[in-house]
C-alpha cells in the first residue's frame, strides 16, 4: 500500500490507482469533464492511445484484453462520450471480455439537472455491464477502481464501468491505495465439486461416443493446454464454438471444426451422435445449437462453467460443475488419469479403447466424406483463398475480424495454432470491432503481426480508426473481403427473401486505397488472383498500417448453413 | 408491481416469496427490477426496506414461475454483485404478511355492517371522515382478498397493498443478515 502524506487530485489518484492495477495503456478520447484527468495524464508515463471515436476506444481495450488476458481500459467523457462506448461495452459483456471503462461525469452538484453532457451512463449500461460505480468524492476513486478491476477480471469475466464526476477528480485526497478486495456478495467459485467431478469422470469412461464442446471459457481461463491433454488422454473428438477457436490447434488430428448455423459438418454429426458431451467454458448460444429441442438429444451433458446461471440455461446439464475451466480440468484428468491405472478398470479401460476406435473412425470418415469446399479453379477470387492465402503468409498472426461472411470465411479457413489468436466479436456480433480491436491487439501484442480481416460493410463502421493505427505507427494491415455487399444479410436474403436483394448492395461506395493514403497509411488493390499472395506479403512486410482491398467473387456464400430455426443436421444446399 | 413482458412465465408456475439481501446502496433496487424486466421474469410485489442491519436492505419478491426459470431467477440474482444472499421461503417454513389499506364509503346505514367486517377480519378502522373509513388489514393474501371482496358493495374508493413480506421461522445460528 502506498501512503502519502500529502494530498492529491482526485485525477492524480486516478493514475495513481491504475499503476496500483499494473496497467500501462488506456484508449481514450479527451472532453470537458475529463479535463481533470487529461492534464494529469499529461504527463504521467501511461501509454495513451488517441482513438478518433470513443467506440473504438472500447473495442480496442477489449481487443487488448483478448490478445494479451489482461484488463483492457478506455476512458471517455460525459454524456456522449460515454454513450458512444456502449456498442464496446456490449461487446465486450457478450464474451466475457474483462475491461474497465471510465466515463467522465457532471459535477455531483449538477447530475439530475440535464446538465451539459449529461448522461446516466450507469443506469444505461446496467444491462451490459457485470458491475458499474458512481463516483462522486475523490476519495472514494481508489476503492472503485480497485473493486473494478477485481470483478471486471475473477469470476466469469466482464466490462466494469466507473464513472467519476468532475468535482471528484479536481478535489484533493490523501491518496491510499486498498490492499486487498473485499465484497461479501462476490464470491465466484473456482474449484469444481469433486463428487461431481468423479461422476463426470465415470460418465466419461463409460461413454461409447464422447465428444468435448467448448468454447471461449477455455480461452479465457487459459486452459487450453489442459483441454489438449484431456482429449488426448481419451482420444475425444473436439469441436470448439467460434470464440473458443485457437484453444486446439486447427490441424490437431482430434479437432473437428466448428459446430452450429455456419459449422462443420462433422462436428455437428458429432454433437448430434454422441452420448457423453462434455461442455466446457460455453454457453449454448442459439447460433451453436439450432433448435434446441434436438441438440444432442442423445447425450448425457456434463457442463463445466464459472458461471452457475449458465448451467441449464440453453441445455439441461445431467453432471453441472460450477469452477473455473482450468482448476476444474486439471482435476478431471488426474481423477481419469487414476482410474486408467487401476487395476480393476482395466476391463472398463478396453472397452472403452474398443468403442472409441470405432466412434473416432466414424468420425473421421464423415469428416473425410464432408471436406470443406469452395470452387478452386474459378478465375474469380474467392473469399476462402484469400484467408488460406493469409493462413500461409502469416501462419502466427493474430486475426481480427468484423462481422459477417468473411468472419465465417476467416474462422474455417484460417488454420489457428495457439489460444488468443483469432479476436472476434461472436455474442454481440458487432460490425466495426475489426479495426479497433486490431489496434488494441498490437498494442498489447507489439512483437505479433495483426490481420484485420473484414468486410467493406463492416470496414466503414470503424475506418477513422486508420488515423489511430498511423499516429501510433501501429502495423495493422486490414484485408477487405470486398464483394460490394453487406453479404451476409445478402446471403439471407437470396436464401430465404427471394433474391429481394434491400439495400445491401454497397458497391463503389468509397475508393478504399485512397481512403488509406488519405490517412497516411498504405493502400493496395488486387483485381486478380495471381496478384493476392504478393501483394498480401507487401503489405504484412511493409510494417506499416496498410489496407489491402481485394475484390472477390460477388455472389459467394457462406457454407455450410443450416437455417435458424432447423436442427442443426438440417443444411441448405449451395445450388449445384 | 406486474411486469409482462414474454409468456415463458405468465401462464405456468407458482408463485415463490423469494428473500433477498441486498446490500443498501444507491442504485441496487433498480438493478433488480431491471434484472427481472430484462429477462422477462414476472413479479407480482416487490418491497424493500431496510434490515436490522443498516448496510444491508431486504428485498421481498413474490415472483410466479415454474421450476426452470425460477432457479434462473434465482442464479442471475445471485450474478448481480450487490445481491447478499437469495432465499427461496417455498423451500422452508416461514410466515408471511402483506398489510392493506382501503378507503370505503360509508353512509349512516352502512358504518355498523361494515365495522361487523372490520371485526370479524381483525381489521382496524384507522380514519374517520363524514363519509368514509379507511381500513388497516393484514395477513395474507387470501384474508386481503376476502375482506376486499366483502367491502367492495359498499363502494371501495381507493385501496393500497405493500406486496408481500416474510420471514423464515424459528432461530438459526448464523442466519444473521451478515454474520
Amino acid at each position: 500500500m502506498k501512503k502519502q502524506t500529502e494530498t492529491i487530485s482526485g485525477a492524480q489518484a486516478f493514475i495513481e490507482s491504475l499503476k496500483c492495477e499494473s496497467v500501462d495503456t488506456i484508449f481514450g478520447y479527451p472532453g470537458g469533464s475529463l479535463l481533470p484527468i487529461y492534464d494529469a495524464i499529461f504527463d504521467c508515463d501511461l501509454h495513451h492511445i488517441l482513438v478518433r471515436h470513443e467506440q473504438a476506444a472500447a473495442h480496442a481495450a477489449d481487443g487488448y484484453s483478448r490478445a494479451t488476458g489482461k484488463v483492457g481500459v478506455c476512458l471517455a467523457t460525459s454524456g456522449p462520450g460515454a454513450t458512444n462506448l456502449i456498442t464496446g461495452i456490449a461487446t465486450a459483456n457478450m464474451d466475457s471480455s474483462s475491461i474497465v471503462a471510465f466515463t467522465g461525469q457532471v459535477n455531483s452538484s449538477l447530475i439530475g439537472n440535464d446538465a451539459f453532457q449529461e448522461a446516466d451512463i450507469t443506469g444505461i449500461t446496467l444491462p451490459i455491464t457485470k458491475h458499474n460505480y458512481l463516483v462522486q468524492r475523490a476519495e472514494d476513486i481508489p476503492t472503485a477502481i480497485c473493486e473494478a478491476f477485481h470483478i471486471a477480471s475473477t469470476g466469469r469475466k466482464g466490462p466494469v464501468l466507473v464513472d467519476i464526476t468532475k468535482n471528484a477528480t479536481v478535489d484533493r485526497v490523501l491518496f491510499s491505495y486498498p490492499k486487498d478486495v473485499n465484497i461479501p456478495s462476490y464470491k465466484p467459485t473456482y474449484k469444481g465439486n469433486m463428487q461431481q467431478i468423479k461422476r463426470a469422470a465415470t460418465e466419461i469412461l463409460k461413454a461409447k461416443r464422447p465428444l468435448i464442446f467448448s468454447g471461449g471459457g477455455v480461452i479465457s481461463s487459459n486452459a487450453s493446454e489442459k483441454l489438449v491433454e484431456l482429449s488426448e488422454l481419451l482420444n475425444i473428438p473436439v469441436t470448439l464454438t467460434l470464440m473458443g477457436l485457437g484453444a486446439m490447434p486447427s490441424s490437431h488430428k482430434n479437432f473437428i471444426g466448428m459446430p452450429g448455423m455456419h459449422g462443420m459438418k462433422t462436428a455437428n454429426y458429432a454433437i448430434q451422435n454422441s452420448d457423453v458431451l462434455i461442455a466446457v467454458g460455453a454457453r449454448f448460444d442459439d447460433r451453436v445449437t439450432g433448435r434446441i429441442e434436438d441438440f444432442a438429444s442423445g447425450a448425457k451433458v456434463i457442463h463445466i462453467d464459472i458461471d452457475p446461471a449458465e448451467i441449464s440455461k440453453n441445455i439441461y446439464a445431467e453432471i453441472p460443475i460450477v469452477g473455473d475451466v482450468s482448476i476444474v480440468l486439471k482435476d478431471l484428468i488426474s481423477i481419469i488419469n487414476e482410474r486408467i491405472n487401476t487395476r480393476s478398470n482395466e476391463k472398463l479401460i478396453q472397452e472403452y479403447k474398443a468403442n472409441n476406435d470405432k466412434w473416432v473412425n466414424d468420425i473421421l470418415k464423415h469428416k473425410s466424406e464432408n471436406p470443406l469446399t469452395y470452387d478452386k479453379n474459378s478465375p474469380l477470387i474467392k473469399p476462402q483463398f484469400v484467408v488460406e492465402t493469409i493462413s500461409e503468409l502469416a501462419p502466427n498472426a493474430i486475426i481480427v475480424t468484423d462481422v459477417g461472411q468473411h468472419q465465417m470465411w476467416a474462422a474455417h479457413y484460417f488454420d489457428f495454432k495457439y489460444p488468443r489468436q483469432f479476436i472476434s466479436s461472436g455474442g454481440l456480433g458487432t460490425m466495426g470491432f475489426g479495426l479497433p480491436a486490431a489496434i488494441g491487439a498490437k498494442v498489447g501484442c507489439p512483437d505479433k503481426t495483426v490481420i484485420n480481416i473484414t468486410g467493406d460493410g463492416s470496414f466503414q463502421m470503424n475506418s477513422q480508426e486508420i488515423a489511430t493505427a498511423v499516429q501510433h505507427n501501429l502495423p495493422i494491415v486490414s484485408v477487405i473481403i470486398n464483394n460490394g455487399y453487406l453479404g451476409m444479410v445478402r446471403q439471407w436474403q437470396e436464401l430465404f427473401h427471394d433474391k429481394r436483394y434491400s439495400e445491401t448492395d454497397i458497391q463503389n461506395s468509397v475508393d478504399f486505397v485512397k481512403l488509406a493514403e488519405a490517412y497516411g497509411a498504405l493502400g493496395f488493390r488486387v483485381t486478380e488472383k495471381s496478384d493476392l499472395k504478393r501483394t498480401l506479403k507487401e503489405a504484412i512486410d511493409s510494417q506499416r498500417p496498410a489496407v489491402v482491398d481485394v475484390l472477390v467473387d460477388r455472389s459467394e456464400n457462406v457454407y455450410p448453413m443450416v437455417p435458424a430455426g432447423a436442427s442443426i443436421n438440417e443444411y441448405l444446399e449451395p445450388d449445384a | 408491481m406486474s411486469q409482462k413482458k414474454s409468456d415463458k412465465s405468465e401462464t405456468e408456475g407458482q408463485k415463490h416469496i423469494l428473500s433477498v439481501l441486498v446490500e443498501n446502496k444507491f442504485g441496487v433496487l433498480v438493478r433488480v427490477s431491471g434484472l427481472f424486466s430484462r429477462r422477462g421474469y414476472n413479479i407480482d410485489s416487490l418491497s424493500v426496506a431496510v434490515t436490522e442491519n443498516p448496510s444491508i436492505s431486504r428485498m421481498t419478491i413474490v415472483v410466479r414461475a415454474d421450476d426452470q426459470v425460477l432457479e434462473q431467477v434465482k442464479k442471475q440474482l445471485n450474478k448481480l454483485i450487490d445481491v447478499i444472499k437469495v432465499i427461496d421461503l417455498n423451500d422452508e417454513e416461514h410466515v408471511e404478511r402483506e398489510l392493506a389499506l382501503i378507503k370505503v364509503k360509508t353512509v349512516k346505514d352502512t358504518k355498523p355492517e361494515i365495522l361487523q367486517i372490520v371485526d370479524a377480519f381483525r381489521a382496524k378502522v384507522i380514519d374517520i371522515a363524514t363519509d368514509s373509513f379507511i381500513i388497516e388489514v393484514t395477513g395474507d393474501d387470501k384474508k386481503i382478498e376476502a375482506i376486499e371482496t366483502l367491502l367492495r358493495p359498499f363502494e371501495i374508493q381507493e385501496m393500497v397493498r405493500t406486496g408481500r413480506v416474510g420471514l423464515s421461522r424459528g432461530y438459526k445460528e448464523g442466519s444473521r443478515d451478515r454474520n
